[in-house]
C-alpha cells in the first residue's frame, strides 16, 4: 500500500511541476493596432489548406516578435527587443514603410522551446501579424519555425546560428551567420592566434546550438592538426559543473570552448577557476550579454568569443547606431542587438520592396537580398535562406568586450 | 586523484542535497506529509542570503578589486547565514500555520494538494518578486585553495560547506536526541494522538519541526550558493524534487537515512556526469527513486511499519 500511495505523490509532483510550467504566460505586449478580424480565411496562394494565415488586413504594418524577455537568457531577448523598437521608431519618423506605420507585437517565450511555439501561434492566429521576427536561441527557433512554415508567415531569425532553422522552409530566413562558420572560426582562431594544440569542448547537450557549434569546432580544429582531449556535456539548468571540469582537468587541454549561453558560461568558469584551471576559455555569440561578466567576474576576464559585430568600429553606420543606441538605453548595444535591428530594417526593406503585404511576394522579396546595408555588416541572402557576413572574435575586458579580429567568411 | 577529486565534488553536493532533504524527512516524521513547498524554501534562503548580503553591506565590500577578508567580513558572513536561517525558520512557521495547520485532520491527499499549491505560490510568486533572470551571488567565502595540486584541488568554500553542513546535522541529531523538544518531536513521529495525551503540545512541536527544518534548508540554499554561484526563483525546483528522492531512498522519516540518501544521490550523480552521460544526471535520482519504491519501499534506514488502510 506504502509503494503505491508514495509512487502516486510522485506522479502527482511531476504532473503539477508540468502543468505549472505550461501556465502563467507573461506576456510582454507592445500597443497593437486593432486588426479588423476577417472570418474569411481565404489563403494567400493556391490550395485550401486550413493551416495558412490569414490575409493581411490591418491598418498598419505589425510585426510579430518572439523572444526571451525573462529566464537565464533574458538579455537576449530584451536586447533585441530594443534594436526592432529602435529600428521602427527610425523607419516610422522616415514615413514608414507602404506609406503605414510599423508596429510590433512582442511575447515572451521565457527562453522555453515549448513556449515559443505557443506564442508564435498566437501571434499569427490571434495577433493577426503579417511577419515574424525571432528568435536568438537557435533551440526556440526550431520550435517556432514549422509553425511560421506551415502558416506561409515570412519568418526572420536575427541571430539563430543552427543550420537547420531555415532548413524548415523556403519562409524561414536568418540574417546572421551559421554554426559552420561561428565554430570553424573558434576553431581557427584557437589554433592559430591561441597556438594550442589540444582543446576540450563542454556542450550543453540540450541545447542545438551548443550541439552545432561544438561539432563544427571540433571538425575544424582536428583538421587543422589539433588533438580534442576531452568531450564532456551539461544539460541546460545543471548549476553544478565542478565533475566535468574535473575531468577535462585531468586532460590538461590548452584551451577550452564552451558554445553555451552567457549564464552557463560564467558559472563555468568560476568553478574552473576554482579547481585552479588556467586555460582561456573560448565561446560563441552565445556569451555576448552584459551578464557575462556581472556573473563570471573576475574568472571571464581575457576569454575570447565569436560574434557578429563589435561596438568598437570605426564604420560611421556602426558609430551611429551605437551613439544611438546610448541615448535611446543607455547601454553599450550587444551583437543581438545589433542583429535583431538589422533584421527588422531588412524586413521592412523587403516589405516595401515587394509593394504590397501579400506574405509570398514578401517571401521573395526577403529571398533577393542583396548586399542590404546593416550595423553587422553588409547581408546577402543565399540560396539556403542564411545571410554571408564576416564574424569578429571579442575578448572580456573589464565589463567590456574587446575588438580582437575579423574573420572573413 | 582524479577519482579522490569526484569524490570531494560529490560529498559538497551530498552535503547539500542532505541538509534539505532533513527538512523533508522531519515534516513526514510528525505529520507524515511530505511538504512539496521545501525546494522552494531553499530557495528563499538563497534570496534572504543574497539582500541580507547586500543590505549588511557584504556584497559592496566584495564588489572592490581586492576585497578582505578580514575578522568583520567573517562577523557578516555568519550574520547572512543567521539572518537567512532566521527568516526561513519564520516563514517554515508561516507555511505550517497558515497552510497546513487548517488541513491538519482533513485527508492526507488535500495536504498534500496543498503543498504542491504552496509549491507554485512561491516558485511564481517569487519570479514576480526578484525577477525571474538569474543574480549572481556574491563570493562569501573567498576562492582560496587549500589544497593546490595539479590533479587535486580543495577550496575553501568545499571544506566550509561539508564542514558547516555536518555541524548543523550533528546539532540536529543533538537536538533530536538529547533536548526535551527533540524527545517531544519524536514522541509525536511515533503517535501524535497519544503525544497529545500524554501532555505534549502538538502545535508547538509540529511548528518547531518546520522552522527547523526551513532553517536547515535556508542554510543549504546560501552554501550551494557560495558554490554555484548564480540564484534565480526555480532554482528549488529540481534540488527539491532530488532532495526528496534522498529522504526517499534513506527511508523517509529517518534522519540518518536523510543524511546518507542525499550522499549516494549526489555519489551516483557524479559518477554518471564523470563517466560522461551528463544528460541523464537527472533521469538517475527518478531512476533511483522507482527502484527504492519496487525494491524497498520503506528506503534503507526505515522502518517499515504496516499501515491500516
Amino acid at each position: 500500500m506504502r509503494t503505491f500511495t508514495s509512487s502516486q505523490k510522485i506522479f502527482n509532483t511531476l504532473f503539477f511541476t508540468s502543468l505549472a510550467g505550461a501556465t502563467l504566460l507573461v506576456g510582454c505586449k507592445e500597443p497593437a493596432a486593432p486588426n479588423t478580424a476577417n472570418s474569411n480565411a481565404a489563403p494567400t496562394s493556391g490550395g485550401g489548406d486550413s493551416m495558412k494565415a490569414k490575409v493581411y488586413e490591418g491598418a498598419d504594418i505589425l510585426l510579430g516578435e518572439y523572444g526571451s524577455m525573462t529566464g537565464s537568457t533574458a538579455t537576449f531577448g530584451k536586447s533585441s527587443h530594443n534594436g526592432i523598437k529602435m529600428a521602427l521608431d527610425e523607419i516610422n519618423a522616415a514615413g514608414g514603410v507602404l506609406k503605414k506605420q510599423v508596429k510590433v507585437t512582442a511575447l515572451d517565450d521565457k527562453g522555453v522551446a515549448d513556449e515559443a511555439a505557443t506564442v508564435v501561434k498566437r501571434l499569427i492566429t490571434q495577433e493577426n501579424v503579417l511577419v515574424i521576427l525571432g528568435e536568438v536561441a537557435s533551440s526556440r527557433s526550431l520550435a517556432a519555425a514549422p509553425i511560421c512554415q506551415s502558416a506561409g508567415v515570412p519568418m526572420i531569425s536575427p541571430s539563430s546560428t543552427n543550420p537547420a532553422v531555415t532548413e524548415k522552409g523556403d519562409f524561414i530566413f536568418r540574417t546572421c551567420f551559421i554554426d559552420p562558420f561561428q565554430g570553424t572560426v573558434g576553431a581557427k582562431f584557437a589554433k592559430e592566434t591561441l597556438k594550442a594544440s589540444k582543446a576540450a569542448v563542454l556542450t550543453d547537450v540540450k541545447n542545438d546550438y551548443s550541439v552545432g557549434l561544438a561539432k563544427f569546432f571540433e571538425e575544424e580544429f582536428i583538421k587543422n592538426g589539433g588533438q580534442i582531449v576531452a568531450k564532456s556535456s551539461y544539460s541546460e539548468g545543471d548549476k553544478d559543473f565542478h565533475t566535468q571540469l574535473t575531468g577535462i582537468k585531468g586532460k590538461s587541454p590548452d584551451v577550452i570552448y564552451i558554445p553555451g549561453y552567457y549564464t552557463d558560461a560564467g558559472n563555468i568558469a568560476i568553478q574552473a577557476r576554482s579547481l585552479g584551471m588556467k586555460q582561456p576559455l573560448l565561446g560563441g555569440d552565445g556569451w555576448d550579454s552584459e551578464k557575462l561578466t556581472t556573473i563570471g567576474k573576475g574568472a571571464v576576464q581575457g576569454s575570447y568569443f565569436s560574434s557578429h559585430y563589435s561596438p568598437e568600429s570605426k564604420d560611421p553606420r556602426v558609430m551611429k547606431f551605437v551613439a544611438d543606441y546610448k541615448k535611446n538605453y543607455g547601454a553599450t548595444p550587444d551583437s543581438l542587438a545589433a542583429c535583431a535591428y538589422d533584421a527588422a530594417k531588412l524586413m521592412c526593406d523587403a516589405i516595401e520592396r515587394a509593394g504590397s503585404t501579400d506574405r509570398d511576394k514578401i517571401r521573395d522579396a526577403i529571398a533577393a537580398t542583396k548586399d542590404f546595408p546593416g550595423v553587422t555588416g553588409n547581408i546577402t541572402i543565399d540560396a539556403k535562406r542564411n545571410a554571408i557576413k564576416p564574424a569578429v572574435m571579442l575578448q572580456v575586458k573589464g565589463n567590456e568586450f574587446k575588438y580582437v579580429a575579423t574573420v572573413n567568411p | 586523484m582524479e577519482i579522490l577529486q569526484q569524490i570531494v565534488n560529490g560529498l559538497t553536493q551530498g552535503a547539500i542535497y542532505a541538509l534539505i532533504a532533513l527538512g523533508y524527512t522531519m515534516v513526514y516524521g510528525v505529520l507524515r506529509l511530505i511538504n512539496f513547498a521545501h525546494g522552494d524554501v531553499y530557495m528563499l534562503g538563497a534570496y534572504a542570503g543574497f539582500y541580507s548580503a547586500g543590505w549588511l553591506g557584504l556584497t559592496k565590500r566584495l564588489n572592490t578589486e581586492n576585497p578582505v577578508y578580514d575578522f568583520t567580513h567573517w562577523v557578516l558572513v555568519a550574520l547572512v547565514f543567521f539572518v537567512a536561517m532566521l527568516s526561513c525558520a519564520v516563514i517554515g512557521l508561516a507555511l505550517e500555520r497558515f497552510a497546513y495547520r487548517p488541513l491538519r485532520n482533513s485527508p492526507r491527499l488535500a495536504a498534500l494538494i496543498t503543498a504542491i499549491g504552496v509549491s507554485l505560490l512561491l516558485e511564481n510568486g517569487g519570479q514576480a518578486l526578484f525577477s525571474p533572470d538569474p543574480q549572481p551571488f556574491p563570493a562569501l567565502i573567498p576562492a582560496t585553495n587549500l589544497i593546490d595540486q595539479p590533479n587535486f584541488n580543495l577550496t575553501l568554500v568545499q571544506v566550509t560547506i561539508i564542514g558547516v553542513a555536518f555541524l548543523l546535522m550533528l546539532t540536529l541529531q543533538f537536538i533530536v536526541t538529547k533536548t526535551k523538544m527533540g524527545r517531544a518531536m519524536r514522541a509525536v513521529s511515533l503517535d501524535r494522538n497519544a503525544a497529545s495525551l500524554m501532555g505534549i503540545n502538538t502545535d508547538v512541536v509540529i511548528a518547531f519541526t518546520f522552522a527547523l527544518g526551513s532553517a536547515l534548508a535556508a542554510a543549504g540554499g546560501v552554501l550551494n550558493s557560495v558554490y554555484t554561484p548564480t540564484i534565480d526563483p526555480l532554482m528549488g525546483l529540481l534540488v527539491g524534487l532530488k532532495a526528496f528522492v534522498a529522504a526517499v531512498l534513506g527511508g523517509i522519516g529517518s534522519i540518518p537515512g536523510a543524511v546518507l540518501g542525499g550522499l549516494l544521490m549526489s555519489g551516483a550523480e557524479t559518477a554518471v556526469v564523470a563517466y560522461g552521460y551528463s544528460q541523464y544526471r537527472d533521469a538517475i535520482a527518478f531512476a533511483i527513486l522507482i527502484i527504492v519504491l519496487l525494491v524497498r519501499p520503506a528506503g534503507l534506514m526505515g522502518r517499515n511499519v504496516a499501515e491500516k488502510v
